[in-house]
């Protein structure tokens, strides 16, 4: 969706921010918001595709104002209503509706180092699905413009780059969002030369890459 | 915007974030879909396990061992595995090779996408709508608000996070560090310097490292 979400180019944000000796969470409530994610993500009712598309849906206001683990907590709600986990009254009572059964935690204590370190994305690697394109190729991020979920950036539609990294096959976010499959389809590192992203102001020899899926490139 | 304005809207604020967030942790645990030990125990990871001195130790054993750096630069979740470090959000890895000659600066425009087993979680300022704006279309600009003023004929390479690869940029090594071994390297090692936003200093001269 062609939404607040996706910055990349946009004036008027102000300058960049560094804080000295950042701490990992500001506010207890921050981090509880994070594991929450984390452990409920463990039942696998959603995708991380599913997961970015909600919060992609926050309207745009709101999305420049709230902080970052503001619209974690957001996305934790709506996904956890969605997928019939909770129900609104009990987020609004914070107690379970009565009679409600009590499950057993998909995460315990002893699954966190795995949480943590397995590889939770699927191998990169099949040699079933063959790459469209070639390294050294110059393709053409098409114009896309779809109102689900997309990780195709609107400042590299239309522009053509050259094909410079092959990642291997990943989950195509456009359908793995939306319970359409994962239509796995190789993945790769697209070298745009800055001018054509942003014209003649840009120095002539800086680039920007963008990991992008075949059905995002055609030849050009 | 009126008093009255300010006082009815105040009335209508949802209860603070953090009550919300308790109310929602308690009904999770009645309902028996988290384990408050778990909880803690991610917290725990994530605060004190998780962070940049992992991709620290990455950077100085490639800094000294030119066989590991070369595997790296080839296969990096391949060499990351190697030393443990591999893990969610950090599956697929790629190392960018920061030189005199080209240096390379990480975002993700979209979202907040950030190697995490070996940089911990992104600080505020990468996941700022000024950075992810900006960082794709005026990178030296940026680079100057970290105090990076890069010169014109060093060739400026932007990486958008944009799939599930995760990158980790390898900062130059500092002049004036050969004496040094590789946990004492792994000090200079900053966390900004392997998104690239930053040069590691040279340390000063006498200082112990």
């Amino acid at each position: 969706m062609n939404g607040v979400h996706d910055m990349g180019g946009m004036h008027g944000m102000g300058p960049v921010e560094p804080e000295i000796d950042e701490p990992v969470f500001h506010q207890a409530w921050e981090g509880r918001v994070f594991v929450l994610t984390r452990a409920i993500g463990a039942w696998r009712k959603w995708n991380i595709d599913n997961g970015r598309f909600h919060i992609e849906q926050i309207p745009p206001a709101e999305y420049l104002r709230i902080s970052y683990y503001e619209k974690w907590f957001t996305r934790l709600v709506e996904l956890l209503i969605e997928t019939g986990m909770v129900s609104r009254d009990e987020v609004d009572s914070g107690v379970p509706a009565a009679g409600s059964e009590k499950l057993t935690p998909a995460l315990r204590v002893a699954g966190v180092p795995a949480l943590v370190l397995n590889r939770n994305i699927a191998s990169s690697q099949d040699p079933s699905i063959p790459p469209q394109f070639a390294i050294g190729q110059r393709v053409r991020a098409r114009n896309l413009n779809p109102e689900g979920h997309t990780r195709l950036p609107r400042y590299a539609r239309g522009r053509t780059g050259v094909i410079h990294l092959d990642h291997g096959v990943y989950d195509f976010p456009d359908t793995n969002a939306h319970g359409l499959g994962p239509k796995r389809q190789h993945v790769y590192a697209v070298r745009f030369a800055a001018r054509e992203l942003w014209g003649e102001q840009a120095p002539p020899r800086d680039c920007v890459h963008l990991d992008l899926w075949d059905d995002y490139l055609e030849p050009a | 915007m009126g008093a009255s304005d300010r006082d009815h809207q105040h009335q209508t604020v949802p209860p603070d974030i953090s009550l919300r967030v308790k109310s929602l942790e308690s009904l999770l645990v009645e309902k028996g879909l988290v384990d408050p030990a778990a909880l803690d125990a991610l917290v725990d990871t994530y605060e004190n396990k998780v962070g940049p001195r992992n991709g620290a130790r990455i950077v100085a054993r490639a800094w000294t061992d030119a066989a590991y750096k070369a595997h790296l630069l080839a296969d990096a979740s391949a060499a990351i595995a190697e030393l443990g470090f591999l893990g969610s959000q950090g599956e697929h890895m790629v190392a960018l090779e920061n030189t005199a000659a080209v240096h390379n600066i990480v975002v993700c425009t979209l979202c907040s996408c950030y190697p995490w087993p070996v940089l911990g979680l992104p600080p505020v300022w990468y996941k700022s709508s000024a950075y992810r704006s900006r960082a794709v279309i005026d990178p030296r600009g940026v680079l100057r608000e970290f105090g990076l003023d890069l010169p014109g004929d060093v060739e400026l390479r932007v990486w958008d996070s944009t799939a599930e690869l995760r990158y980790l940029v390898l900062p130059e090594r500092p002049a004036g560090t050969a004496h040094m071994d590789e946990e004492a390297l792994a000090d200079l090692v900053t966390r900004n310097s392997m998104i690239g936003v930053e040069k590691i200093a040279a340390p000063r001269p006498g200082a112990q490292p």
